[in-house]
C-alpha cells in the first residue's frame, strides 16, 4: 500500500493544470514574426482586403527601390492585433514600425518612452507634412508634439444602405432618428433585418453612441468624458442618447444573432451585400471590402450611403465627422539606429507615393492627401466625393473613443456598451459604472 | 504480499528519474507561478513601469460581482460538461472495447475530433452555428436556426456541447482501456451465476472503473478550470458575459483590459481552485485510490 498516492497524483494533477493556465498567459508573448534579422527593419500591418494588399504594394515596392534597406512585413488580424502589440511593446519586441489608430493608444507609447519624437523631422521634412490632410495630425500629436505619421486613408463612419432593399419596401433612407425607428418595423415585417451589426467585436456598437451622443449633445459631450471630470457619463445627452441604442435593440433593429457575429471575417458586410439586412453603420473602409467580396453590389449601384441621421432637438451638428482621420505608423524607440533609418526613409519614400495613392484611390479609398479628390473618377468616385467632403468640411471630428480613451477605460468601456446592447445593463447602470472607471 | 519493502526499494533506486519532470515543472510551472504571485501586488499595464500596490488588487478582484460570475459560468460548464461526458465516455468506451472487427472502424470515426485543434473546432463550430449563414440557414432547417451563440442560455449550452464533442472521445479511449483491462474470468464467472449483459455492466464493468472513472473526472475538472481556446475563438465570453469563464476572464483583463495585477490574482485564483477540486475529485476514491481492484479476483 502506498500512503504517498493520494498526494503524488494531486502533484501530478496541478502539474497537468498549472501549465495549462500559464500556456494562456504566455501564448501571447512570444513574438517571433516581429523580429527582423539584423539590418532588416519591421513593420506590423492589419490584414484584410484591399488594404492588405496595398499595403504589401508599398513594402514590397519600398524593397525594391532600396535594396541595401529592408523592411519586412507581418500581417496580423484586427482584434488579435490590439492584444499582440501592446504584449510585444511592453515585452520590448516591438517591430520597428508600429501601426497604431493614434490617440489614447499612441498616448500610453509616449507616456512609457517606447516611441521616438518626430516633430523635429516633419520640421525637416516639410512636404511629407503638408501633403496630408491638417485633420489627420490632431490623434498623432500629444501635448504639441508629434509622435507618428498619418498614413493610408480617412475611414469616416458612414450609413450604408441597400438600394434594393429600399425599392423592395418602398423606403427612403433615414434622415432622422425618427424615421430610422419608423423603418425597423417596416423592414422586419418584410423578412429583413433593418440593421447589420457585428457585436461580438464591440467597436461596431461603440460606433452608434458616438454618433448618437454628438448629435444628441455636441462634441462637448464626450469631450467631457475624454478630459475625465467627474459624472462626464451622466450627462443628460449622454443618458438620452444610451436609451435610444436600446430602444433600437429593444425593437429588434439589428440582426438576429448580432451579439455572436464577429467584424473580423466581415460577415456584417455579407449580410449587407447579399440582401439580408437593409443598412449597416461603418466605416469608410469597408467601402473596399464590399466592392471586393461584393460580387456586383457595389459595381451596380446597389450601395448607397448617407450621413447618420439627425437627431430632432439634438444639440449636435449633422455635419460633424465620427471615425479614425488616418492610419498612423509610429517608430519604436527601442530599435536600432540602422532599422531607424530604414524605418525614416518608408515614412518619406515608401508611403503615399503616387503608386499607393492610386492603389487606395482604386479600391475605393479616399487616401488623406490634400487635392486627392481630383483623381477621383469611374463608379468609385461619388462615394470617395461624400469621403472626401466628410472629412475636409466636417466642422469637429469624434475620434474613434476606444481610440481616444486610454486602453485600460476603454475597455471597460466596451465591456459595458456589450452590456448595453445586451440589456443586461440599463443606461443609468452604463453611466454609473463608467462614472466610476478613471480616466488614466 | 509485500507490497511496502517493493516501493521502498523502489523509492532508493529510482528517484533520480522524476528529476527531469521536476526540472521542466520548476521552470515551467514553479517559477512564473511565482512571477505571477509577485505581479498579483503590482500595478502594471503591459507596458509602463510595474508598481507595488500591496493588496489592491486581490480587495478590488475579491469584491468584484464579476469573479463570482465568472466562477459560477466555469462551474456550471465544468458540471454540465461532466454530466454530458461522463456517461457517453463510459458508454463509447465500453462499446468500442469489444473485439469485433466493424468497431475498429467505429472507433477511427469516433476518435477523429481528438485529432483537430480547439481552435480548429472552435472556427468550424462559429461558422456552422452563425444564425445567418450557418448550417440551419443554408439547408433552410428552421431548428437549427437559432441565435446560438448570442443568446445567453443557448450560448452556454452550445460550448458544453462543443466542449463535449471535443473531449468524449479522448474520454472514451481511457474507459476502452480500462475495460480491457478488466479479467475476462470476472464476466465468466459471472455468466456462470446467470447475469445477463445490463447486470454484468452494472456489477463488474462499472464498479472496475471507478479509479478511470476518478482519473477521467479530474481531467474534466482540471481541464473546465483552465478551458479558454476553445471559448475565446467561439465567443469571446460573450453575449456580453454569459459564457465568460475564469480563465476567459484572467486574458481578458490582463490582455485585452491592460491590468495585470487583476489578471495575476485570477490566474492564482484558477490554481488554487483547480488544485483544490483535484484533491477533491481524488478523495472521493477513498485512501486506497492506488490499490489494486483485482484483489481476491
Amino acid at each position: 500500500m502506498d500512503q504517498n498516492g493520494f498526494s503524488r497524483r494531486s502533484f501530478l494533477a496541478m502539474a497537468m493544470a498549472a501549465p495549462l493556465g500559464m500556456s494562456a498567459l504566455a501564448s501571447c508573448g512570444t513574438s517571433g514574426p516581429g523580429q527582423a534579422r539584423s539590418g532588416e527593419a519591421s513593420v506590423w500591418y492589419l490584414t484584410g482586403q484591399p488594404q492588405e494588399g496595398l499595403r504589401k504594394a508599398s513594402v514590397d515596392a519600398f524593397n525594391a527601390a532600396h535594396p541595401d534597406g529592408q523592411l519586412a512585413a507581418t500581417f496580423f488580424e484586427n482584434d488579435a492585433y490590439k492584444t499582440r502589440i501592446r504584449t510585444a511593446v511592453g515585452a520590448n519586441q516591438a517591430p520597428t514600425i508600429i501601426w497604431t489608430w493614434g490617440g489614447g493608444g499612441l498616448r500610453d507609447y509616449v507616456r512609457n518612452g517606447q516611441v521616438d519624437d518626430l516633430t523635429e523631422w516633419f520640421a525637416q521634412n516639410p512636404d511629407v507634412k503638408s501633403k496630408r490632410f491638417e485633420t489627420s495630425f490632431g490623434a498623432a500629436t500629444i501635448d504639441g508634439k508629434i509622435y507618428a505619421v498619418p498614413c493610408e486613408q480617412v475611414s469616416p463612419i458612414v450609413m450604408f444602405y441597400n438600394k434594393q432593399l429600399f425599392e423592395q419596401v418602398g423606403a427612403q433612407p433615414p434622415t432622422t432618428w425618427d424615421e430610422l425607428m419608423a423603418l425597423v418595423p417596416v423592414f422586419n415585417n418584410a423578412g429583413i433585418a433593418p440593421f447589420s451589426l457585428a457585436g461580438q467585436s464591440r467597436w461596431t456598437n461603440m460606433m452608434w453612441l458616438e454618433f448618437l451622443f454628438d448629435r444628441q449633445g455636441g462634441p462637448e459631450v464626450f469631450d467631457a468624458i475624454a478630459a475625465g471630470e467627474p459624472n462626464a457619463w451622466s450627462h443628460p445627452a449622454a443618458i438620452a442618447g444610451l436609451t435610444k441604442v436600446q430602444d433600437l435593440v429593444r425593437a429588434n433593429g439589428f440582426v438576429n444573432g448580432f451579439q455572436s457575429i464577429a467584424a473580423d471575417a466581415n460577415a456584417d458586410q455579407a449580410l449587407l451585400h447579399q440582401g439580408r439586412a437593409a443598412m449597416m453603420l461603418h466605416g469608410a473602409w469597408t467601402y473596399g471590402s464590399m466592392k471586393e467580396e461584393g460580387g456586383d453590389f457595389v459595381p451596380s449601384g446597389k450601395l448607397g450611403w448617407v450621413p447618420f441621421p439627425a437627431i430632432e432637438g439634438g444639440a449636435g451638428d449633422p455635419s460633424t465627422g465620427v471615425g479614425n482621420p488616418a492610419s498612423f505608423l509610429a517608430l519604436s524607440s527601442q530599435a536600432s539606429e540602422e532599422q531607424k533609418t530604414i524605418a525614416r526613409e518608408y515614412f518619406k519614400s515608401g508611403l503615399l507615393t503616387d503608386a499607393d495613392v492610386d492603389g487606395w484611390v482604386a479600391s475605393g479609398a479616399v487616401p488623406i492627401v490634400n487635392g486627392v479628390d481630383s483623381k477621383f473618377s469611374g463608379p468609385d468616385a461619388p462615394f470617395q466625393q461624400f469621403v472626401y467632403d466628410t472629412a475636409t468640411q466636417a466642422r469637429s471630428w469624434v475620434h474613434s473613443w476606444d481610440q481616444a480613451l486610454l486602453p485600460g477605460p476603454a475597455d471597460e468601456m466596451l465591456n459595458n456598451i456589450e452590456q448595453l446592447f445586451s440589456l443586461s445593463i440599463s443606461p443609468e447602470q452604463f453611466a454609473t459604472n463608467m462614472n466610476a472607471v478613471p480616466s488614466s | 504480499m509485500t507490497s511496502g519493502s517493493v516501493s521502498a526499494r523502489q523509492h532508493g533506486s529510482l528517484a533520480w528519474l522524476v528529476l527531469p519532470a521536476l526540472v521542466i515543472f520548476t521552470a515551467f510551472g514553479v517559477i512564473p507561478l511565482i512571477g505571477v504571485l509577485l505581479l498579483s501586488f503590482t500595478s502594471w499595464n503591459g507596458i509602463g513601469e510595474i508598481t507595488p500596490i500591496g493588496f489592491e488588487n486581490w480587495v478590488s478582484v475579491l469584491t468584484d460581482p464579476g469573479l463570482v460570475h465568472s466562477l459560477g459560468v466555469t462551474f456550471l460548464i465544468m458540471a454540465l460538461s461532466w454530466l454530458v461526458q461522463t456517461p457517453m465516455s463510459i458508454l463509447v468506451g465500453v462499446f468500442i472495447a469489444g473485439q469485433q472487427r466493424y468497431r475498429t472502424v467505429l472507433a477511427v470515426l469516433y476518435f477523429t475530433p481528438l485529432l483537430l485543434s480547439s481552435a480548429a473546432i472552435a472556427i468550424t463550430y462559429k461558422a456552422l452555428l452563425d444564425p445567418n449563414f450557418g448550417l440551419g440557414a443554408s439547408l433552410g432547417i428552421p431548428l437549427l436556426v437559432q441565435n446560438w451563440l448570442g443568446d445567453p442560455v443557448l450560448a452556454i449550452a452550445t460550448v458544453v456541447f462543443v466542449v463535449s464533442w471535443q473531449f468524449i472521445p479522448f474520454h472514451s479511449l481511457i474507459y476502452q482501456g480500462a475495460v480491457r483491462q478488466i479479467p475476462a474470468s470476472l464476466y465468466e464467472a459471472a455468466r456462470i451465476d446467470g447475469a445477463g449483459r445490463v447486470r454484468q455492466f452494472f456489477s463488474i464493468t462499472l464498479p472496475q472503473l471507478k479509479y478511470t472513472l476518478i482519473t477521467s473526472s479530474t481531467m474534466i475538472v482540471a481541464g473546465s478550470m483552465t478551458l479558454f481556446d476553445l471559448i475565446f475563438v467561439l465567443t469571446m465570453g460573450g453575449p456580453s458575459d454569459a459564457t465568460r469563464v475564469l480563465a476567459l476572464d484572467m486574458y481578458l483583463r490582463g490582455f485585452r483590459g491592460n491590468m495585470m495585477g487583476p489578471a495575476s490574482v485570477i490566474a492564482l485564483i484558477i490554481v488554487v481552485v483547480a488544485v483544490l477540486l483535484a484533491m477533491g475529485v481524488q478523495r472521493m476514491g477513498g485512501k486506497d485510490a492506488n490499490e489494486s481492484r483485482l484483489e481476491g479476483a
